[in-house]
């Protein structure tokens, strides 16, 4: 297996503050990735030098060996990078699945008179069951046509999780998807991320808490302390590794 | 009779009817439990007894008075006060600064007792008093806020997913932390997704459904409802929080589901 993510030595910092200092990782083709550590790890500044929402000061991230740390977000989403928000980003004054649709790429509503061509109709059709069937998976279907705005805050990360997917994305990175998400639901959702590696080949990097789904659903758990990569390995490996009890999982977690 | 009494609340959102008939009790001695699916209301129902969204019906009682339709800064004075799940800090402000606005609440001769209290709970508070709020890790940032809220000296504290987005470090800081404060005698009723860890600390719990009341016994008989299990808590075992692994023997079973 290849590398489809490369992290070189990224180093991002706010003020004086190394939220990101130095980090290096890979991402294996077709694999899903756990990436842990510390509330303040630099995790999620990390995601953002990644998909191009920040800049990193030095270092580099390479896409399938092409350097993308100097590009701009919705590129990157082009070249097949998708992330998710640990807030999410509803529009509230559309509907669930109105949301949906827009994320579908190439949305070719915006070019005058395409919309009556019998294919750009055809396609509206093909993106609108796409949409349906995507929300279903996240038990937001019956909410399709209420406002975004009424949903809660758990089903607004789900319906950011299917914007997401609805990019058909060959690499995705969640941040914290379980959070605020049902016991019930992650157990659906924990099926729904393997067949998304298993069926459709997307390769995943995913930033979690919940340590059981982490260590279900990773090939590969990466652990992040004060902006670094300090372990990795396979899952068994990294809950065994004396630092990343200090620094992570607290005493509690030793017994495990 | 309860210190806070909620019957047949009604509430919602400008778009949504969201609460549909929700009743529950809690006492200053207790920590109750509130979970139930995405959706369920779980929150709204926390912020209609606090006065933050539209109610349509149902009442609140707390210390034996109807607080029904009462702004929040009114129930913060009577002793009843809430925490959200974000924006629950001023992140320009110090730590220092962040609690001493919130003891605005407190009568001006209790302010300084009321601050050193909180100062015992809460050591970051005597450690880092000049750092900004915003600086803090997302557990450090729950502490000040529980701190903000304890600062105003409430018999019951309602609290919206405490435990959201914190590492299970953090998440085990803050729910000891739950604890102390209970024992001091302040009553706390939370919402929750990490729902075997926070029934497991409760000592009684409600699930909610579809805006409205579905179960309610015991966080243990509640844990140990297979229902519940089946319906609430992602299957029979371990699936929600690592945390548990400790207290559920099973522990991290990969096999089942």
């Amino acid at each position: 297996m290849s590398a489809l993510l490369e992290v070189r030595d990224v180093v991002h910092a706010f003020g004086g503050v190394r939220a990101v200092d130095g980090a290096t990782l890979d991402v294996e083709a077709g694999s899903i990735t756990g990436l842990i550590g510390p509330n303040g790890a630099g995790k999620s500044t990390l995601f953002n030098c990644i998909s191009g929402f920040l800049r990193p000061q030095s270092g580099s991230v390479l896409l399938e060996g092409k350097r993308i740390e100097k590009s701009a977000p919705h590129r990157i989403a082009q070249d097949g990078l998708v992330r998710t928000f640990q807030t999410p980003h509803a529009l509230t004054r559309m509907t669930v699945l109105e949301n949906v649709m827009l994320a579908a790429p190439r949305n070719g509503g915006e070019r005058l008179g395409r919309g009556l061509a019998p294919s750009a109709r055809r396609r509206e059709r093909a993106v609108r069951a796409r949409a349906h069937e995507l929300l279903e998976l996240v038990t937001l279907d019956a909410h399709a046509d209420a406002l975004a705005g009424t949903l809660s805050g758990g089903q607004r990360k789900l319906l950011d999780l299917v914007r997401a997917l609805m990019v058909e994305p060959r690499i995705l990175l969640l941040d914290e998807p379980m959070a605020g998400v049902s016991p019930t639901l992650r157990v659906e959702l924990l099926g729904h991320v393997l067949a998304l590696r298993d069926r459709d080949g997307v390769t995943l990097l995913i930033v979690e808490h919940d340590l059981d789904f982490v260590m279900r659903a990773s090939d590969r758990v990466i652990v992040m302390n004060d902006g670094q990569v300090i372990a990795q390995g396979a899952p068994d490996e990294v809950r065994a590794d004396e630092r990343v009890v200090d620094a992570y999982l607290g005493a509690r977690h030793e017994v495990a | 009779m309860s210190l806070l009494e909620v019957n047949g609340l009604e509430a919602g959102y400008e778009d949504a009817v969201v609460l549909r008939g929700v009743s529950l009790h809690a006492d200053a001695r207790e920590i109750v439990a509130v979970i139930g699916p995405n959706g369920a209301g779980k929150s709204t129902m926390l912020k209609a007894v606090y006065g933050l969204v539209t109610r349509y019906a149902g009442s609140v009682r707390f210390a034996g008075e109807d607080v029904t339709g009462l702004r929040p800064d009114r129930l913060t004075r009577r002793g009843l006060n809430f925490v959200p799940q974000t924006e629950n800090v001023f992140p320009s402000l110090t730590l220092s600064e962040n609690v001493h606005v919130s003891a605005l609440a407190v009568p001006k001769g209790e302010r300084g007792a009321a601050v050193e209290r909180v100062r015992e709970l809460f050591p970051i508070l005597a450690e880092r008093p000049r750092q900004r709020a915003g600086t803090l890790s997302g557990g450090q940032r729950k502490l000040v806020a529980l701190a903000r809220a304890l600062v105003t000296q409430p018999r019951l504290l309602l609290l919206d997913e405490p435990s959201a987005g914190l590492s299970p470090q953090a998440m085990e800081t803050v729910f000891e932390k739950l604890v102390e404060i209970n024992a001091i005698g302040v009553g706390v009723v939370m919402v929750e997704q990490n729902a075997r860890r926070a029934l497991a600390l409760a000592h009684r719990g409600y699930v909610l459904d579809a805006g409205r009341n579905a179960i309610e016994g015991s966080g243990a008989d509640l844990l140990r409802d297979p229902q519940v299990a089946e319906l609430y808590l992602g299957g029979s075992r371990t699936t929600a929080s690592s945390s548990n692994s400790t207290s559920t023997p099973s522990g991290m079973n990969p096999e089942t589901k």
